[in-house]
Formats: C-alpha cells, sequence, structure tokens
C-alpha cells in the first residue's frame, strides 16, 4: 500500500464531514452488508485507517452496463468511491488517460502493487480464433485478462458476463465468450451477476473488501451469500398476492393496475438468487416487477437460453426435465426435483433449498 | 517518413475503439484510420427466438445508451406484426427517450469528454475567490461559494498528494493544448464530481416507468407499467410527483451548470475549429408525437444534408428503401457472397465474419486492406455523419424555431460564426443545446401523460397483436429511433412466429466505420484529417475529436445477418 495513501475518514475530514455523519456512514454499509450492528466498530475501524486500494478494472465484451450501474450507486456515491475509498486507475469508462500511457498505468500498478491490487473485470473474453473477437491495443483481451491476473489479489467478475456469459455466450456463443472464472483459475473469483449487478450491491463488495481485507462469503457459484442468498420472489412486495392465487392475466389488466403477482406472465423471481426486491433499483425508486414488468433472471447462469421470457416457468421445457403445461421444471433445484405442481413452487423450491446447502443452478459457460 | 501514432485502448467511450493516424512534417494528421476491435455476434444469437424478446437481446448491446436499441427493437417488432400502441405508451417511450438523451449528454460532456478540454492538475493551482467569482458571473448555481471551491481544493490535493492518482493517472496534464485558466478547470472539476451525483437522480425516471437504470424493460405492444393513480403498485399519483421533481431538478441542472460551463469553456477554445469532417449528414427523426408512422409530427424531423449546405435539406430519406441504406465490407473483416465492395440494404444483408487481419499481438494494422470489425454503411453511396450535430443541423435548416433559437444563442454568445458549427466545437455544443432542448421535452411529455390520466385515460398497452398466433406468418419490419449518438435502425424479419433474421446498423457505425471500396473514410477519419498535434506523443487532439463523436463500439460491431447464414466457420487467417 501506498505509505502516503489517506484513510477514508481523513479525506471525509478534511472535506468537512463530521464524526457522526462518518459513523452514520459506517452503520448504512454495515447494513448493506449484511452485518451485524456488533460488526460496525469494525467497519468503522477499517474506513479509518486502510489506504485506498489499488483497482484495474478491465472491459472485454460487454456493453458497460455494470460501469453505469457503478455510478448509480447511493450509499456511497461513485465519486466518493473513486476519489476515498479505492484507487481505481485503470477504468476504460473513466480514465483520463488513454492509448500507451494508459496501458503503462496498468504495468506499473501491475508492478508497484503486486499481489495487492484488486482485477475487477467487466464483460468477458472470447477465446474462439486465438481472441480476435476482441482487441485491445494489439493483443487479445484474452491474453491481457490473463496477464493482469497474474498478480492480483483477487478478481471481482461485474455482471453477468463475468460471472457466467450473458448475451454474448447465449447459443450458439458465436465467439467462444468464457466467464471470468473458467480462464483464470489460481485466484479468489467473486461473481457479481446482474445484467447489470445493482449499483449498491456492486460497491457493498467493494466495501466489504475494505472491510475486512478479503472477499465476502461466498455461495457454489462464487456469489457473495449476503446479496445473492434469497430469491427475489422470497422478498418480493407482490409476493402476498402469489400466495393468495391472484395473477396478472395479461398486461394493463385489473391485476396489473393493482399490482397483482406477475408469474403468470413469465416472471422468474421465483427461481432468480438476487437483492432486486429488497434493496431495489436506483436509490430504492422500484425493480422490474414493482413497475409491472416481470423478472427475467438476468442474474441466473445463463437465463438468456431459459426464454421465451413470457412463457411462465411451467410451461418452459428445461433441458433434462419433461415439464409440462402444468409441472415446473426443476429449475432452482437442478435435477433433484422435477415436476413439482405450479402452486407448491415457493415451498418445493426453499424445502429443496434447506435440505442442501447449496442452489445448485445449471452454470453455463 | 511518415511518422504513425497509435491510440489504442481509447477510454472515455463504450467499447474497444483504436485509431491509428499517420502525421506529415509539420505534425498534422495526414491520413487516419478508425478501427472497431470488438465483435460480439449477436444476430445468430437472435436467430429462432421469441421476437418479444427481442428488445431485451438488442438492448445488451449498449449498456450507456441503455434504452435506445429496446425502444428500436419494439418499434421494430410492432411495424412488422402490425401492432399500434395506445398513446400513454408512446408518451411514457417518449419521456424515456427524452430522459435517456438528457443523461447521457450529462455524462458525456462531464464524464467522458470533458477531460479533453480541462486541465485537472492546473486545477489545483486556482484562486478559490476568484474561481467563486467566476461561477457566479456565469450561472445562477447555488453552490458557488469561495468556501465551496476552498474545500474541493481541499479534497483535491489531499487526493493528489496521497501519491494514487486513480482514474486521473498519466493523463496529458501540462499538455500545450489545455487553454483554460486554473479558476476554470476548478470549476469544471466541480462540476465533473456534481454532475457524476447528479445523473444517477434523472434517470431515476426510467427505474419509475421501466424497473430499473441501466437497461429498464419496454414490451412489444406498449409499456409493462400500469397506470393507476390509486394504487402503491402501479404508475400512481405519488410517483408523478417525483418525475415531475426529477424532471425539474434536471432542467436547472442544465440550465445552470452544463450550457453556463460549455460556454465558458467554448469561449476559450473557439480559436480550435479543427475536427468538421464529411459535411454530410443524416438523422430518421425521432420522438413522433402521436403515431410513429407520422413523419411529419416528430419533434426531431428525418433529413439529410450534403457538402455542408443548409439551404438544402433531402426530406425523403427512407430505410425501407434498398437504393437508400447500405453496407459493404471492402475494409471490414467480414466478406460478402457477390463481392466486399457491393453494398446491401439491410433486409438483404450477410455477415460472414473472417478476420485477415495481423497476427497477435500486432504494432500496426494493415490499413491498406480490410482493419476493423465494422462495416461501412453508406446513405444515398454518401459517407455521412449522424448524431447530435447532424439533428441540429438539419432542424437548423429546416428553421426550427427552438433549435434557431438555441443556436444563434450560443454562437452569439461565443461570438462565432455560422462556420464553426461544423468541427470538434460544434459537435460538442450542438449536443448541450440538444440536451437542453430534451430537458424541455421531458416536461412535454409529463404534462402530456397528466393530461390523458386527468382524462380517464390509463391505457399502456395493446393485446390485439400480443398472441402470436395473430400475427402474419411471414412479415418484414422496420424501427428506429434517434438515439444520443444518431441514427440507429433495427430491420426484422418474422417467420412462422420466430425471428428468422434481424439486422441493426447503429449510430457508430455510420461515424466509425472503415473507408469504402472507393477509398473515402467515414465521420471519424474525415474529421482528425488536417487536425494539427502540438505533441505526437501525447494525442491529446485525436481524444478530443474522437470523443465529440461519444463513440459506441460494442454498438458499431452489432451487424445482424438477414439471410440466415449461420457462421459455420470462422477463418483466421
Amino acid at each position: 500500500m501506498s505509505a502516503k495513501g489517506e484513510s477514508y475518514a481523513e479525506i471525509l475530514e478534511a472535506r468537512g464531514i463530521s464524526r457522526g455523519d462518518f459513523l452514520k456512514y459506517c452503520s448504512l454499509l454495515s447494513v448493506y452488508l449484511g452485518l451485524s450492528a456488533s460488526m460496525v466498530p469494525r467497519v468503522v475501524k477499517a474506513m479509518e485507517t486502510k489506504s485506498r486500494i489499488p483497482v484495474i478494472w478491465l472491459h472485454g465484451l460487454e456493453c458497460t452496463c455494470c460501469s453505469e450501474s457503478f455510478i448509480r450507486s447511493s450509499h456511497p456515491i461513485a465519486a466518493d468511491i473513486v476519489l476515498n475509498m479505492i484507487s481505481l486507475d485503470y477504468n476504460d469508462t473513466l480514465s483520463a488517460a488513454a492509448g500507451h500511457q494508459l496501458e503503462a498505468v496498468r504495468k506499473q500498478i501491475m508492478k508497484d502493487y503486486k499481489g495487492k491490487y484488486i482485477l475487477a473485470v467487466e464483460g468477458n473474453a472470447p477465446v474462439k480464433d486465438n481472441g480476435v473477437y476482441c482487441m485491445v491495443n494489439g493483443e487479445s483481451f484474452l491474453s491481457v485478462l490473463k496477464e493482469t491476473a497474474a498478480d492480483a489479489m483477487a478478481v471481482i467478475a461485474w455482471g453477468s458476463c463475468a460471472s457466467f456469459g450473458c448475451v454474448q455466450n447465449a447459443k450458439p456463443n458465436p465467439t467462444g465468450a468464457t466467464p471470468v472464472h473458467k480462464i483464470i483459475r489460481n485466484k479468489p473469483v467473486v461473481n457479481v451477476p446482474g445484467c447489470p449487478p445493482i449499483a449498491e450491491v456492486m460497491t457493498g463488495v467493494i466495501a466489504h473488501y475494505i472491510t475486512f481485507g478479503s472477499l465476502p462469503e461466498l455461495d457454489r457459484l462464487k456469489r457473495p451469500r449476503t446479496f445473492y442468498g434469497t430469491r427475489i420472489h422470497d422478498k418480493c412486495e407482490r409476493r402476498s398476492y402469489f400466495d393468495a392465487g391472484m395473477f396478472v392475466e395479461r398486461f394493463d389488466d385489473e391485476g396489473a393496475r393493482n399490482g397483482w403477482c406477475l408469474y403468470k406472465m413469465g416472471c422468474k423471481g421465483p427461481t432468480t438468487y438476487n437483492a432486486c426486491s429488497s434493496i431495489k433499483w436506483n436509490e430504492g425508486t422500484s425493480f422490474p416487477i414493482g413497475s409491472g414488468h416481470p423478472c427475467f433472471g438476468c442474474a441466473a447462469p445463463g437465463f438468456w437460453d431459459n426464454g421465451p421470457f413470457y412463457t411462465r416457468l411451467a410451461d418452459i421445457g428445461f433441458v433434462g426435465t419433461d415439464s409440462t403445461a402444468d409441472k415446473i421444471g426443476a429449475v432452482a433445484v437442478g435435477g433433484a426435483a422435477a415436476g413439482m405442481a405450479a402452486h407448491a413452487i415457493g415451498t418445493a423450491v426453499k424445502k429443496a433449498r434447506d435440505s442442501k446447502p447449496e442452489p445448485t443452478e445449471v452454470e453455463e459457460g | 517518413m511518415a511518422k504513425r501514432i497509435v491510440v489504442d485502448p481509447i477510454p472515455r467511450i463504450e467499447g474497444h475503439l483504436r485509431i491509428e493516424a499517420k502525421l506529415n512534417g509539420n505534425n498534422e494528421i495526414a491520413d487516419a484510420y478508425s478501427s472497431g476491435t470488438m465483435w460480439r455476434g449477436l444476430e445468430i444469437i437472435l436467430q429462432g427466438r421469441d421476437p418479444r424478446d427481442a428488445w431485451a437481446y438488442t438492448q445488451r448491446i449498449c449498456g450507456v445508451c441503455t434504452t435506445v436499441h429496446a425502444l428500436a427493437s419494439v418499434r421494430c417488432v410492432e411495424d412488422a406484426i402490425g401492432a399500434h400502441i395506445p398513446p400513454n405508451a408512446n408518451i411514457i417511450r417518449n419521456l424515456m427517450n427524452a430522459t435517456q438523451q438528457t443523461q447521457d449528454h450529462l455524462i458525456h460532456f462531464y464524464h467522458l469528454h470533458a477531460l479533453d478540454w480541462v486541465d485537472v492538475v492546473s486545477a489545483l493551482s486556482a484562486d478559490p475567490n476568484e474561481a467563486s467569482r467566476i461561477a457566479q458571473s456565469i450561472s445562477s448555481y447555488p453552490k458557488s461559494s469561495p468556501g465551496y471551491f476552498k474545500d474541493l481544493l481541499k479534497t483535491l490535493k489531499t487526493f493528489v498528494e496521497s501519491g494514487q492518482l486513480g482514474i486521473f493517472s498519466n493523463a496529458y496534464w501540462g499538455h500545450k493544448g489545455y487553454l483554460l485558466p486554473p479558476e476554470v478547470n476548478l470549476i469544471a472539476v466541480a462540476h465533473y464530481l456534481e454532475a457524476l451525483d447528479f445523473q444517477k437522480e434523472i434517470i431515476k425516471i426510467h427505474a419509475v416507468f421501466g424497473g430499473k437504470n441501466p437497461h429498464p424493460n419496454y414490451l412489444v405492444g406498449g409499456m409493462a407499467s400500469a397506470i393507476n393513480p390509486e394504487s402503491d403498485r402501479a404508475i400512481s399519483i405519488e410517483r408523478l410527483a417525483m418525475v415531475k421533481k426529477i424532471i425539474d431538478d434536471t432542467n436547472d441542472f442544465i440550465d445552470q451548470v452544463y450550457i453556463p460551463d460549455l460556454i465558458a469553456i467554448a469561449g476559450f477554445y473557439k480559436g480550435w475549429l479543427h475536427g468538421g469532417g464529411l459535411g454530410n449528414y443524416l438523422s430518421y427523426g425521432d420522438f413522433p408525437e402521436t403515431d410513429i408512422n407520422d413523419v411529419d409530427s416528430y419533434l426531431w424531423s428525418r433529413g439529410a444534408i450534403l457538402n455542408k449546405d443548409l439551404g438544402t435539406v433531402y426530406d425523403d430519406v427512407d430505410p425501407r428503401d434498398p437504393a437508400q441504406i447500405t453496407e459493404e465490407v471492402s475494409h471490414s473483416w467480414y466478406t460478402y457472397k457477390d463481392g466486399d465492395e457491393k453494398g446491401l440494404h439491410p433486409w438483404d444483408g450477410e455477415t460472414n465474419p473472417k478476420y485477415v487481419g495481423p497476427e497477435l499481438p500486432y504494432k500496426h494494422l494493415d490499413t491498406d486492406h480490410k482493419y476493423s470489425w465494422l462495416k461501412t454503411p453508406r446513405w444515398r453511396d454518401n459517407p455521412v455523419e449522424v448524431g447530435p450535430l447532424a439533428r441540429v443541423l438539419i432542424a437548423y435548416a429546416k428553421g426550427n424555431d427552438d433549435i434557431v433559437g438555441l443556436v444563434d444563442t450560443v454562437l452569439g454568445k461565443l461570438k462565432a460564426p455560422k462556420a464553426a458549427l461544423f468541427s470538434t466545437l460544434g459537435r460538442t455544443a450542438a449536443r448541450g443545446i440538444e440536451c437542453k432542448q430534451t430537458a424541455g421535452f421531458m416536461r412535454r411529455y409529463y404534462d402530456q401523460l397528466i393530461a390523458n390520466i386527468k382524462a380517464g385515460d390509463y391505457d399502456t398497452f395493446s393485446k390485439n397483436r400480443w398472441e402470436p398466433k395473430r400475427w402474419p406468418k411471414d412479415c418484414r419490419g422496420f424501427g428506429f429511433t434517434e438515439a444520443p449518438r444518431g441514427a440507429l435502425g433495427h430491420w426484422i424479419h418474422i417467420k412462422d412466429e420466430k425471428i428468422a433474421d434481424y439486422q441493426i446498423v447503429v449510430p457508430s457505425t455510420w461515424n466509425a466505420s472503415p473507408r469504402d471500396g472507393k477509398g473515402r473514410s467515414g465521420a471519424y477519419e474525415a474529421a482528425l484529417k488536417g487536425t494539427p498535434m502540438v505533441d505526437p506523443e501525447q494525442p491529446l487532439e485525436v481524444l478530443r475529436t474522437i470523443h465529440s463523436f461519444d463513440p459506441c463500439l460494442a454498438c458499431a460491431s452489432h451487424i445482424v445477418d438477414m439471410e440466415g447464414n449461420e457462421i459455420t466457420q470462422v477463418k483466421v487467417v
């Protein structure tokens, strides 16, 4: 770490932010991180003493929605993260430098902070045909990714592209787009899926790293349990309508206007693990279901091939199941529990989860 | 021997772009080559899928202009299947589109473009009292006290003295091309941070109607966000009040921050009028007042201008006409069955990728032959520029009152001639002018929506064509929008309820394309030619002009196959 690095608390103080406000901020951060109240002092201590961790943020095959989501963060705001919490030394979207000067920054950080920088990856690497489908400065993105990962202390895979492959990895995956954890196998990798991930989930992962010097607890798919431990369905504000059997039958009908359950419109909330229904989007403004559109499961592995989107789960033919119109395929529980009646999906999936420590979703690559 | 410079990666854009330029003995750019260095192949991925899902796939082409492909796609599918949307859906789409334009332009100016004009390090030597005086002389924005700038200066100094410069590392600070006094640099840095904070507020409108941003939800046949003033699970009075507040705040921010900064900064650079380029401009038009097919109702006009001639606007632009919109691949890493130099209309297009560039890693591309993943589109065989400058010039030439007023005001304040519009600075100014206009559109659509709701019209979706069995067995459609970066077109062929083929020609393909078979450059390449470089080792001028187009390369390299040609094998030579 840089000896000259200022701690977050010092910087806030320099900006005239009071001790009280600082503590309030740390408490809020703790809530987002899902920490108990007893952990707040630890967050406070980390923010008071740590210098800024260098972050190299690479872009592969992607659409930049992750960077855009990142700068939508409200707690903390993006300017605070970039100026005060991390040292975002390389980022295609925000970096001032260009060309060989920008590449020099990447090499310098890799050298000066060997084993002490975080590699954040947005997008993924096409591995077909020597990687010609994504080239940076005359090299394949694949080789840049491997080179930069070699001395990173940890790798953050932003979004569904880096985590699971996302849209360019949908069948037939013309470029051989491959998620990060399948390429970088000798480093801790955290997957932060979603298309994009929720802003506060992204900044929460970073804040956790700053606080504890390690990645948060991960599930089998390398996702932070804090944010991906429950299904959207579990905390959905329309859940009571599901339980009562009150469904939207078509868009803009009476049910739609009264905010009933979107399950029959194809909602994938019952099989998707993400924090959309709890943290919500854009500083809690809404989330897809909250604005009348079914969730199509953008944080789930291989979701692009789980369509059509507007077909309810029970009608979808998943590979390996013999689902029919009133049967639900074993989406969230792999091959373990095929053939549940649709109305029982909530409890059945929960039971299956309880009996197994990890949700075993189909992994796409 | 001519010196050759390479700028790759180019940051502060979307996607992967490379510029190679040849300099003459006076360090002027003699020739330039623009290369898109990524391709994702969505064309093949879309085939065989449900057309009602296409908006979501195509939306993932770009997460910066994160609504435009969805909008073009639902319009495209609706055109094919004969669906008509209710007035409220049109209003909500217009409101979301105006929101996107406004937010996107604001982010572009401060976060993707400003550092080509603003020297962050110079800001450290600013006098905060003087910065305050200047800020208060150009705007009524409340955050302008000496104390505000003193605090900011302290933050900046702390940041720089930490030795970790983060996003500001190793840039061209101190370059002689930076012309702003330290105080104006400080004001611009202050507003860089303020705008970074504020952009996330504007876009909450997308979350209200589309559930989230980036990537809000759209729907074929209307919009999914139902209206019910009484319900807290629909578009209610409370939600609309929130939208109203955001619209008011947005207009204030544009008026008090963006526009005054733009004029103040441009004032120091009005002697730097390079980067004009082609002088040909195209717009499909957008913001239909009622029906998408009523072209005359668009608030943004459809049209084209050739050779900088503002006296003639070609009104007969028709993207369905095979003679008007074509793409060729003479310098692109694709092949066509009947010759790479033959222009094909999107409904007859082919996509057969074939990389024949140098073996990786390479120092230079083979720019005499093929050198990009982008195709080369043409309008009636002309290379054209699309985007804010094209739209503003077309509106200006057609005598649109709002735009004539805004353009003349800006030119008057800068004491600049009309010819100054044909430049990098003109392109940047046009974006600001347009941003003010679209912030005004947000008010217009809000008022329209409220009026409809008051009249008892809550409809947001038309069910008539939702079920695929009501569609023609075989149909084609065209959908479009004027994205922040320019004219965007989607073409679809639906067969037996599935996508047979889907093709997209995007703004950055028009602007960033490689040259055509006749050796004619696209907009980026043309705009760079003739630009003098202060220091070729620090190609600030290249960034300035390229950024003025607001490149989006993930968009540009999504050319979609209409003929269903499977890419069975990609040969790497």
